[in-house]
C-alpha cells in the first residue's frame, strides 16, 4: 500500500513496564489521526518506534507496505518520509531558523553552506502551509508557538510525508491551537499523513478524521468521524466520565488570602487580590504573563518579592521559603511537576515525605511507621496504581505522579491556601477527575484556592471568580458566569 | 545495571587493562597479582598496612560522599585534612597530664573544627555570592598549605624541623598491634563514621533534606528544604569529616604533625567516593581497594614499575566515570 505507515503487531517493554503490546495501526496519506489515551498508555512509544528512536521488541514498522531490510534508525525513518516532532523541541536556540532546519543535511556550495537557497525554500514552504517565518531569526528570540512551527517546517523541508506530533498543543496558548489545526488539515488535504498524540478530547473532535484509543499499551477502540467528545472520553477511561465537581459558594467571611502591592522583579505586579476561605479564584492568561511568579511568591519561593501578603489575618512572607509557608497553611501543586513537584529519583513514599519531613520527624529521626501509614492511605484514597510506596516515582505515568503530589499537598494539617498551578497538565482524564474532586474538596473544607490553568474548561468548572493576567498584572476580574471566550480572550491579549 | 555491578565491572576493566600492561612489560599478570595479594591480604603486616592506608581514604571518601549526596563536590579535602592534622598535633601536644577521656575527644574535636573552618570559607562564598564550590575548595587547598608552612615557622614546629612537638600519650590512639604495622584504632573511628553517616542520611530529617537537595534542588526547595543553610552546613560537615584524617596519621601513628602528612588522601577520597557511588557503607570497601593497590604497589615493584599501579587507579576512575555517564537511548 503506498502512502501508508504501518505498525504491525508492535510490542515494546522498558524494563518491567509494558509500553505497548501487539499494536496494529495504519496511518494513511490524507488523514489526521489522533492517538489518545491515559498517560503511559503507549501513544508516545508508538511515535518513537516509527521515528526509529527505539526498536520494537516484537513486530515491525513499515512504510508503503515494505519492511526495511536493515535496522530502523532515525536516519532510515527520515529517509522514508517520517517526520517526528517531539513535545520538547530539539532546536539549538542560539542558531537561526534556517540553520536549525538544515542541520544535518546542509546544502553545500563549494566548501561553504548554501543557506540562501535553503532560506528561500523554507519561506516558500511556510507560505504554502500558511505561515510567515523569518528564516534568519534566532530560535531563542521566537515564542514557543513559533518554535513549534520551525520544528514542523524542519521535518517538512526534509520531505516528511508522515508527520508525527507528540502532544503538540500542550505548549500552545488556546489562541494558537486553532491555527495549528488549520495547518494540519491543510497538510492532510495535500496528501500528508498526520498523527497527533493528545490528551485533550475536544481538540480531537475538531481536528481528527480517525481516532485510536489506547489503554495499558493496547488499542481499545478505533473511532471515525463524526466524533463526539463524550464518546472519546468514554473510550479513554473505559466508563462514563464524571460530571465536574460542584464547589459550593463561600459565605463571604474574612480571613482568607489578601495580597496588596505584590511585585516580583519586572515579571509581576503590582498585584492586589483577595480570596475568601472556600473560594476558588481561577487565574487565566497566556503563559509567561506573571502567573509563575505569582505562584512562587504565594508559595514563599520568591526571594526578590516585594509587597504584603496575609493569610488568615497573619502575614505570609513571599520570600520566607516553603517551610514557613507550609507552617502558615499553604499547599503548593507546582506548575512544573518534574522540576519542582517531585524528586524524579525518589520513591513514591519519599516524594510524599517531601514537605512533611518536619511533621513526620518531630525528634529529628523520621517516623517511618507513620509515613507508611499515611502513604498507604493516600495511595488507596487516590487510587494510585500500583499501590507500591517504594516504586520510583518516575516509573509512574504523569497523571499518577500528579495524584501523589496532590495527595501530599492536601494532607497538610491546617490547610488555608491551596495553590494549584496547571494541576492537570499532561494528566489523563481519569486522574484529572480525581484531582478536580480533591481541589473542590479542599475549597469546601474552607481553604482559599488559587487555580492557575491554561485549560479553560477546568477554569470554568472549578472557579467561582476568574482573574486574567497580562504583562504581570491582573487586567480583568469577573464572576465565572461572565467568563465568556470573548471576554477572556480580550483580556488575555491585553485588549482590555 | 546496579551500582554494585557497575563498580565490579569498572574493577574488572581496570584489572584487564593492567594485565595487558604487565604482559607488555614481560611480567606474568598471574604472578604480579599473586604477589600483590600475598603482600597485602596474605600476610599480617601487609594487612595492617592496608588498614592503615585505608583509614584516611575512608574518612576523605566519606567527606566527599557526604557533600556529593547533597549535590556538592568538595575538592578541598587536602586543605581540610592538613588543617585538621595540624590542629590535632598542636592540641594533642598541649594535653600533657590530661586524662585520655578528655584529651582524645579534644584532639579529635580540634581536627574536625579546623577542617570545618577551612570549608567554611567556600561555604560562605557559595551561599552568599554563588561561587562554585569546586573552584573555591580547590583554591583553599593552596591557601591552607601556605598558611600551615607559615604557622609552622612562626613557632608551631619544633625549632629547625618541619614537625610539631610530640603529642601527649593520653591523646594518642593506640595501635592495633598487627605485626608491627601502622594500623591503629583509628580504623574503628572510620567504620563508626561510615555507619553514623549512613544512618543519618537514611533515617534522619536532615539526611532526607540533604538527599532531596542533591537529587533535585528545585523540588527540595519547594518541599521546604532550607537550601542555603543545608548547603553551608553540608560543606562544613564534609570539611570536618576530612579534618578527622589526622586521627590515623597524627594521633594513631606519627605522634606529631609534620609538613605534608596525609597529603594525597584528599584527592584520592574523590576516587573512593566515586567508586562507592556516594554511599557511606560502600566507602569502606572502596577505601580498602585503593589502599590495597597503594600498598601492593610497593610489593610488585620488583616485577613491574610501580607507576603501573597509578595507571590502574586511573583506569578504575575512568571506568567508573564512564559507567556513570548517561547512555544514548537508555532513557525513554
Amino acid at each position: 500500500m503506498s502512502g501508508t505507515l504501518q505498525w504491525r503487531s508492535v510490542g515494546k517493554t522498558y524494563g518491567s513496564v509494558v509500553a505497548c503490546r501487539n499494536v496494529d495501526l495504519v496511518l494513511s496519506a490524507g488523514e489526521v489521526h489522533a492517538l489518545v489515551g491515559e498517560n503511559g498508555a503507549g501513544k508516545s512509544t508508538l511515535l518513537s518506534l516509527a521515528g526509529g528512536e527505539a526498536s520494537p521488541d516484537t513486530g515491525a514498522v513499515s512504510v508503503d507496505g515494505d519492511e526495511a531490510s536493515g535496522p530502523w534508525t532515525p536516519t532510515v525513518a527520515m529517509a522514508n518520509g517520517i517526520g517526528l516532532v517531539h513535545q520538547h523541541f530539539m532546536l539549538i536556540p542560539p542558531m537561526s531558523v534556517v540553520e536549525n532546519v538544515v542541520l544535518g543535511r546542509e546544502p553545500r556550495k563549494g566548501l561553504g553552506l548554501d543557506l540562501e537557497k535553503a532560506a528561500g525554500e523554507l519561506t516558500a514552504l511556510a507560505a504554502r502551509v500558511g505561515w510567515t517565518v523569518d528564516p534568519w531569526a534566532k530560535v531563542s528570540s521566537l515564542s514557543v508557538g513559533q518554535q513549534q512551527r520551525v520544528e514542523i517546517l524542519k521535518v517538512l523541508w526534509r520531505g516528511a510525508r508522515f508527520l508525527l506530533l507528540d502532544e503538540p498543543t500542550a505548549v500552545l496558548t488556546p489562541s494558537e491551537v486553532g491555527p495549528l489545526f488549520e495547518v494540519l488539515r491543510r497538510l492532510a488535504a495535500e496528501g500528508v499523513a498526520v498523527a497527533i498524540v493528545t490528551h485533550k478530547v475536544d481538540e480531537v473532535v475538531h481536528v481528527a478524521d480517525r481516532v485510536t484509543v489506547m489503554r495499558h499499551g493496547e488499542v481499545v477502540a478505533r473511532l471515525e468521524a463524526p466524533l463526539t467528545a463524550a464518546e472519546i472520553a468514554r473510550a479513554i477511561v473505559g466508563r462514563e466520565p464524571l460530571p465536574p465537581p460542584q464547589v459550593p459558594r463561600p459565605q463571604g467571611q474574612g480571613g482568607g488570602l489578601v495580597v496588596r502591592g505584590l511585585r516580583v522583579g519586572r515579571a509581576l505586579g503590582p498585584v492586589d487580590l483577595a480570596i475568601a476561605p472556600g473560594e476558588v479564584l481561577g487565574i487565566a492568561g497566556v503563559l509567561g504573563n506573571g502567573q509563575t511568579e505569582l505562584v512562587l511568591a504565594l508559595a514563599g519561593l520568591a526571594p526578590d518579592a516585594l509587597g504584603e501578603v496575609t493569610l488568615g489575618e497573619r502575614p505570609l512572607d513571599p520570600r520566607g521559603g516553603a517551610a514557613a509557608a507550609a507552617r502558615a497553611g499553604v499547599s503548593h501543586i507546582a506548575e512544573d511537576r518534574l522540576e519542582r513537584g517531585v524528586v524524579r529519583e525518589f520513591s513514591v513514599a519519599d516524594n510524599y515525605l517531601l514537605g512533611h519531613q518536619r511533621r513526620l520527624a518531630p525528634s529529628g529521626w523520621l517516623d517511618f511507621g507513620a509515613l507508611d501509614a499515611e502513604v498507604s492511605a493516600a495511595l488507596e484514597a487516590y487510587d494510585v496504581r500500583p499501590r507500591d510506596a517504594s516504586a520510583p516515582i518516575r516509573s509512574l505515568s504523569g497523571g499518577t505522579q500528579q495524584k501523589v503530589v496532590v495527595a501530599r499537598e492536601l494532607s497538610r494539617p491546617g490547610l488555608r491556601l491551596l495553590i494549584a498551578a496547571q494541576p492537570t497538565r499532561g494528566v489523563d482524564v481519569g486522574a484529572m477527575e480525581r484531582i478536580h474532586e480533591a481541589i473542590a474538596a479542599a475549597a469546601s473544607r474552607g481553604a482559599a484556592v488559587v487555580l492557575v490553568t491554561s485549560d479553560l474548561h477546568e477554569l470554568r468548572a472549578l472557579s467561582h471568580r476568574v482573574a486574567v493576567m497580562y504583562a504581570g498584572r491582573i487586567v480583568d476580574t469577573m464572576d465565572v458566569s461572565d467568563a465568556s471566550d470573548l471576554r477572556l480572550g480580550a483580556a488575555m491579549t491585553g485588549a482590555r | 545495571m546496579s551500582a554494585i555491578e557497575r563498580a565490579i565491572l569498572a574493577l574488572l576493566a581496570a584489572m584487564a587493562t593492567a594485565s595487558l600492561l604487565f604482559l607488555f612489560w614481560g611480567a606474568s599478570p598471574v604472578e604480579v597479582y599473586g604477589l600483590l595479594l600475598a603482600r597485602t591480604w596474605g600476610d599480617a603486616y601487609g594487612f595492617g598496612q592496608v588498614l592503615f592506608k585505608a583509614t584516611p581514604l575512608a574518612l576523605t571518601g566519606l567527606a566527599v560522599s557526604l557533600a556529593w549526596r547533597g549535590g556538592l563536590l568538595n575538592v578541598g579535602g587536602e586543605g581540610q585534612l592538613a588543617a585538621g592534622s595540624l590542629a590535632m598535633g598542636l592540641v594533642g601536644a598541649a594535653m600533657t597530664g590530661v586524662p585520655a577521656l578528655v584529651a582524645l575527644p579534644l584532639a579529635l574535636g580540634a581536627g574536625m573544627v579546623a577542617g570545618g573552618v577551612v570549608a567554611a570559607i567556600p561555604a560562605v562564598l557559595k551561599v552568599r555570592a554563588g561561587a562554585h564550590e569546586v573552584i573555591s575548595t580547590i583554591m583553599m587547598n593552596f591557601v591552607v598549605v601556605g598558611c600551615i608552612g607559615f604557622i609552622g615557622r612562626q613557632g608551631a614546629y619544633v625549632e629547625a624541623t618541619v614537625h610539631t612537638a610530640p603529642i601527649a600519650p593520653s591523646a594518642a590512639i593506640p595501635s592495633l598491634g598487627i605485626a608491627g604495622s601502622a594500623a591503629s584504632w583509628a580504623v574503628a573511628l572510620a567504620v563508626c563514621a561510615a555507619v553514623a553517616l549512613h544512618v543519618v542520611l537514611a533515617r534522619s530529617r536532615v539526611g532526607f533534606d540533604v538527599r532531596a537537595l542533591g537529587a533535585q534542588a528545585a523540588a527540595a526547595e519547594a518541599g521546604g528544604v532550607a537550601v542555603a543553610r543545608t548547603t553551608a552546613g553540608l560543606l562544613l560537615a564534609s570539611g570536618a569529616m576530612a579534618g578527622l584524617v589526622g586521627a590515623s596519621t597524627v594521633l594513631g601513628y606519627k605522634g606529631y604533625f609534620e609538613d605534608g602528612l596525609g597529603s594525597g588522601s584528599g584527592f584520592m577520597g574523590i576516587a573512593v567516593a566515586l567508586l562507592a557511588g556516594g554511599r557511606p557503607l560502600a566507602v569502606l570497601p572502596a577505601a580498602l581497594f585503593f589502599a590495597t593497590l597503594s600498598h601492593g604497589a610497593l610489593a610488585i615493584s620488583t616485577l613491574v614499575p610501580r607507576e603501573i599501579v597509578d595507571v590502574v587507579m586511573g583506569v578504575v576512575i575512568l571506568a567508573v566515570g564512564l559507567s556513570l555517564a548517561p547512555r544514548q537511548g537508555a532513557a525513554r
